[in-house]
């Protein structure tokens, strides 16, 4: 159903297709924007893509009420204004948000916790869309799921709208860490996978491609939390195929020259030198929330299952 | 989901010593091309300093965020050390932003964004339009390393101008798709996801 095969055996649609894009954008910093002029900062500064969104998640925090996808008009603005990808939030499991998304021509949606899940059973069914779609998870087994619904991109979820990068530390150090624990119990011992799979709540056959290959079968970027270059390329070093930076950007004292700054510590994230240069004199960083000050009902990671 | 064809790899002609093919990787699909690559018996090295240029035998720039890689290839102090490289006669394969990286002019750029202008090309960004028209197809190829390629189209550029000495390899929907100028190769997709050898075979024949 996702794959459309025209008269000229052109593929569209394909998995590879929807994963390549992701593969085009590893590396690299996604950035939350609410408008043209912000896309424009975004791309001038070295983004590989921007999400499009109404509220950043610190705004969606601070203001409460339920959180929907944007208007098309702001949508269509920001796909205007720049050249590179543009992504955009659907609810959770609200599959008519993702086609409205899907007829607006954006480049990847976001099936995202930071906005109200609208199906506390089902998530969206990606497999029957033409563009692809990237995910939240806090842990491989979730990741896995989202993969079999038809997930062309991870990212762990970390605590969206905080400034607090704890959260996004714990989930791609779990997601990577349990990748590791499940390729080597393959190796010692390949029938133990049957059971792994069930205690993951994954299909076996992704769970088995895992174990083989010692990586996820799409790419992992990481998010929730972001807001420093220190951050960006702690990340990097954890393992992150790239970053999502939400509210950390925006919500800055100066926008420009973070945004530069976390592109530069993204791509330099193992040059120590680099990263310093990256984090001088870049102004006050967003304020930020403690994640454990944060009353257990108002985590955004912990939408999603 | 591959669409290598097992003939293509018939182009790697074993060597005594494998050829040391660099990878630009600053950002984009990088270990794609190396494990493409490394499975023709060439030996990959990730391309991220100016002394990373020493000793190769051949270049490949890696498709990406174009606008991003440009800036980053001018923060790691990389723009002018390529330009001489390749200038100087190192083999290179640009794949879709690499492509871009490559010509000579860029017909819709994004704002401040620069190419190395070593191929006498002109190109368009996104020509497809958005990720929907992002595709998989066979395509014929006019090269040397088979008839046809199996080509992932992600976003892809096309060649919107071609200069003296350009030969054109490949064309989808009738646009221009694959350009070679003495040792620069240019192609708008990405066999490096199909897995399709045909172009980077095309590479390496051009290795001494």
């Amino acid at each position: 159903m996702t794959q459309t095969l025209t008269s000229d055996q052109t593929l569209t649609g394909s998995p590879l297709v929807k994963r390549g894009l992701a593969d085009m954008l590893k590396g690299g910093v996604i950035m939350d924007v609410v408008n043209a002029e912000q896309a424009r900062i975004a791309e001038d500064a070295g983004a590989v893509a921007v999400m499009a969104l109404e509220r950043v998640p610190a705004d969606i925090r601070a203001q409460g009420g339920v959180a929907r996808m944007s208007d098309p008009d702001l949508i269509d603005g920001i796909v205007n204004a720049v050249s590179v990808p543009v992504m955009a939030k659907a609810r959770i499991g609200h599959f008519v948000e993702a086609q409205v998304l899907q007829a607006l021509k954006v480049d990847y949606i976001d099936e995202s916790e930071v906005l109200s899940p609208a199906d506390y059973v089902n998530h969206i069914d990606k497999q029957k869309f033409t563009v692809p779609f990237v995910c939240g998870a806090t842990n491989l087994g979730e990741a896995l799921r989202r993969i079999a619904e038809g997930a062309a991109m991870i990212r762990s979820k970390g605590e969206a709208g905080t400034g607090d990068v704890s959260e996004a530390t714990k989930h791609i150090r779990t997601i990577r860490g349990e990748v590791a624990q499940i390729r080597a119990a393959y190796q010692s011992d390949p029938d133990s996978l049957y059971v792994k799979a069930k205690e993951l709540a994954a299909p076996y056959d992704i769970v088995l491609e895992v174990a083989r290959t010692g990586k996820l079968p799409v790419v992992l970027f990481t998010a929730g939390g972001v807001a420093t270059p220190a951050d960006a390329a702690m990340m990097m070093q954890l393992g992150a195929d790239g970053v999502f930076v939400g509210s950390g950007i925006f919500k800055s004292g100066n926008p420009a020259e973070r945004a530069a700054a976390i592109v530069k510590a993204t791509a330099f994230y193992d040059d120590p030198e680099a990263v310093a240069d990256a984090s001088r004199g870049l102004g006050e960083a967003m304020v930020g929330i403690n994640v454990g000050d944060l009353p257990a009902p108002h985590r955004l990671s912990e939408r999603g299952w | 989901m591959t669409g290598g064809r097992p003939e293509a790899h018939d182009v790697a002609v074993p060597r005594p010593e494998a050829p040391v093919i660099g990878v630009l990787a600053l950002q984009g699909g990088v270990a794609e091309h190396a494990r493409l690559l490394e499975s023709l018996g060439a030996e990959a090295r990730l391309v991220r300093r100016p002394g990373d240029l020493t000793g190769l035998d051949g270049l490949v720039l890696p498709g990406g965020e174009s606008s991003t890689i440009d800036r980053l290839t001018r923060l790691f102090g990389l723009r002018e050390p390529l330009i001489e490289a390749v200038a100087g006669g190192l083999p290179v394969l640009g794949t879709c932003a690499g492509l871009i990286l490559l010509a000579a002019e860029i017909d819709d750029p994004a704002p401040g964004q620069q190419s190395l202008g070593l191929l006498d090309v002109a190109v368009s960004r996104n020509a497809f339009g958005s990720q929907a028209a992002s595709a998989e197809v066979t395509l014929p190829w006019d090269g040397v390393g088979g008839e046809s390629v199996r080509a992932a189209f992600i976003r892809a550029p096309i060649v919107t101008r071609t200069g003296p000495g350009v030969e054109v390899l490949a064309r989808h929907e009738g646009r221009v798709v694959a350009v070679r100028s003495g040792t620069v190769l240019g192609i708008s997709f990405h066999p490096e996801l199909t897995g399709d050898a045909t172009v980077h075979g095309e590479l390496l024949g051009m290795v001494r």
